[in-house]
């Protein structure tokens, strides 16, 4: 790919027609060839990573949450970093989908369905240590879900943890549906263009028989507003209700007001590297140049930017309050997280999200594509960092002197989390290859604004997609 | 019942180029006194609805109604465990501690108006429905990809097999078709 484009002022790019829209995205999921070897290669290692995240669940149901490196003090280590890391990756695309068509900004346009694809396996993989880091996830049901059960007992609902049960549900449900609700028309059209039988039924068994009719457009946009509407308090919900996992307790670093903002910035600040991370390469192996243009990549550049230094404030004003409450347990914490013997990763998460990421201050930074990868790349271990230092290294260092003891993550744990990237990045490529990666109608949509309305040219819709 | 089926009309339909074409369109057969009018388009054209004169809102009531379901479950659901079926004393808080129950009840009520907007839209569009007479026009599968179809549907006071076809090709129409509601009914 070339390494740096020019940043040109349109969201659609090239001579485009309905018709050559469609073939470029469409093709995508009807024509296999366009496939190349990239596909498999990376399909191949997600997939092998994929297994080892099996063997690693497989180990771990056999012999029990032992395996893990996770120990009283630190009950809580790369489980409950590796599902916070996860649900913030997923935010970025819920925010992409629901709060940027709120604002109308019609660039989310070429990218939300892909951001939310993202969400969902994102939550997929998060999904998955709440219920392990049980030990026997066939049993979790009872301590996760409010059902009448043969104990007579029920969950505690005032405790933040079945909150985020409630949360997280919530949120992979509310998600498909917003997803799926997106692709209803685009199905329709693979439906009709699909040429292979398989694929015809397929897609038409999918796309409910949508005919694109007048009135069913009438109710499906308002339906679509309100799910972006409902989905938009949701999301911010959501991972403050993960932060009051941690903010409700006593534990020191954990009990902090700042918890909140800056968890559901750091979310999306952590989700718009990962979307970069994913569209940078795709844009450039499928040529999707025209349609994820230099322009959304700016925007998405300045959206880290800007998320990146309120989670920098949060960082600064954690020290400032472990100070300010001149209790002797934050101020040893502090301590420990400047000296102590995981100081590196303190720093390395201070380098990562709050130094780092200034580069994109530049304008030739923003365009030249591999910085862009490289700093989206160092974000994504940053955020991840950050729930290291905040998760484990808090528990390390308690009230009690009896409650210092070290932690130190086992393989199964690596194993584990590279194995949910492998889910991830598995689940990725097979919807790279089966749906359509940017929504057809909405781009077609897109297409006739920027048309400008045909005769009428109308100097607002103009502005408004431009 | 399937034979009667066979002979029945779905209306006319042309295809149109444009969606500028196909507003036109739309605006002349209205002031024609046409009122059983439908259009079929690959993307939501702003406007059309107006045009046509069809309004139709019930899918925000159906979602605030999910939204209130969900809010009133949510608070029963933990005010029954909590108070009446389990009651625990948690460090001295009352059982019905309803601050603490309102993050669930908050996450309840999106849950509850999303899949009201979900099922109340696919519920009032009445879908999912596999087959549709105007699945029978000609280059219809054009409709979801690079054209517009306007129809007059056949039970309009006004509609007439052939009358209705004339003026559908003065409306500027590339195509006008008489639509059958089975494939098989070709007279």
């Amino acid at each position: 790919m070339a390494a740096r484009e020019v940043l040109n002022d349109q969201l659609l790019t090239g001579n485009q027609t309905y018709q050559s829209l469609d073939n470029t995205i469409g093709s995508m999921v009807l024509d296999g060839r366009r496939h190349k070897k990239n596909w498999y290669v990376m399909l191949g290692i997600a997939f092998l990573l994929l297994n080892g995240f099996l063997l690693s669940v497989g180990w771990l149901l056999y012999q029990g949450v032992g395996v893990w490196g996770n120990n009283v003090p630190t009950a809580w280590a790369f489980d409950i970093i590796n599902f916070v890391w996860w649900i913030g990756i997923g935010h970025a695309g819920t925010l992409i989908s629901a709060i940027l068509l709120l604002v109308r900004q019609h660039w989310r346009n070429s990218i939300n369905r892909f951001a939310e694809a993202m969400t969902l396996f994102a939550v997929l993989c998060a999904a998955q240590y709440p219920l392990l880091h049980t030990g026997r996830p066939w049993v979790a049901a009872y301590w996760l879900l409010p059902y009448p059960n043969i104990m007579g007992i029920w969950p505690q609902f005032r405790s933040p943890l079945i909150w985020d049960v409630f949360a997280v549900t919530t949120y992979a449900l509310v998600s498909i549906l917003f997803w799926f609700v997106g692709l209803i028309p685009d199905l329709a059209t693979l439906r009709d263009k699909a040429t292979h039988r398989a694929a015809k039924v397929t897609f038409g068994f999918l796309s409910l028989g949508w005919r694109g009719s007048m009135k069913h457009w009438h109710r499906y946009e308002q339906a679509y507003l309100l799910l972006a509407g409902i989905s938009t308090p949701l999301v911010l919900s959501v991972h403050t209700i993960v932060s009051y996992d941690f903010a409700m307790s006593i534990v020191p670093g954990w009990n902090v007001t700042v918890f909140p903002p800056y968890f559901v910035a750091g979310a999306v600040f952590a989700g718009f590297a990962m979307v970069l991370l994913l569209a940078l390469p795709v844009r450039a192996w499928y040529g999707l140049r025209d349609m994820i243009t230099m322009r959304h990549i700016d925007w998405m550049c300045k959206i880290m930017l800007a998320t990146g230094l309120i989670v920098f404030y949060g960082y600064i004003l954690e020290v400032f309050y472990g100070y300010y409450s001149a209790s002797p347990a934050e101020l040893s914490l502090i301590d420990w997280r400047f000296n102590g013997p995981y100081a590196w990763a303190y720093w390395a998460l201070i380098a990562c999200n709050g130094i780092i990421p200034q580069v994109l201050w530049w304008n030739k930074a923003r365009q030249h594509l591999p910085t862009v990868f490289i700093v989206a790349l160092v974000i994504s271990v940053g955020m991840w960092l950050e729930r290291f230092v905040i998760i484990p290294m808090s528990l390390m260092r308690n009230y009690l002197p009896a409650s210092d003891r070290m932690y130190y993550p086992t393989i199964v744990d690596f194993t584990m989390f590279f194995g949910t990237i492998g889910l991830f990045f598995f689940m990725m490529w097979l919807f790279i290859r089966f749906l359509p990666v940017i929504n057809m109608f909405e781009m077609k949509d897109l297409l006739f604004k920027q048309k400008g309305h045909g005769h009428g040219s109308d100097e607002r819709e103009k502005e408004a997609v431009h | 019942m399937l034979k009667s089926r066979t002979t029945l009309t779905y209306g006319v339909v042309a295809e149109f180029d444009s969606p500028d074409a196909l507003l036109e369109a739309a605006r002349k057969s209205r002031e024609a006194g046409y009122k059983r009018l439908e259009a079929f388009t690959p993307f939501p054209i702003h406007g059309l609805v107006d045009t046509v004169g069809f309004k139709d809102e019930k899918v925000p009531w159906i979602v605030f109604l999910g939204g209130v379901t969900g809010a009133s479950l949510g608070y029963l659901l933990q005010y029954y465990t909590s108070v009446i079926d389990y009651p625990l004393n948690v460090g001295g808080k009352s059982l019905n501690s309803t601050p603490m129950f309102f993050p669930v009840m908050y996450e309840c009520t999106i849950l509850f108006a999303a899949f009201g907007a979900f099922l109340g839209m696919l519920a009032l569009n009445k879908l999912p429905q596999p087959y549709h007479g105007a699945f029978n026009t000609p280059n219809f599968e054009r409709a979801s990809q690079d054209k517009f179809f306007l129809a007059i549907e056949a039970d309009d006071a006004l509609f007439d097999e052939v009358e209705t076809q004339k003026f559908m090709e003065t409306t500027g129409a590339d195509n006008v078709s008489l639509v059958k509601e089975s494939p098989g009914a070709e007279e």
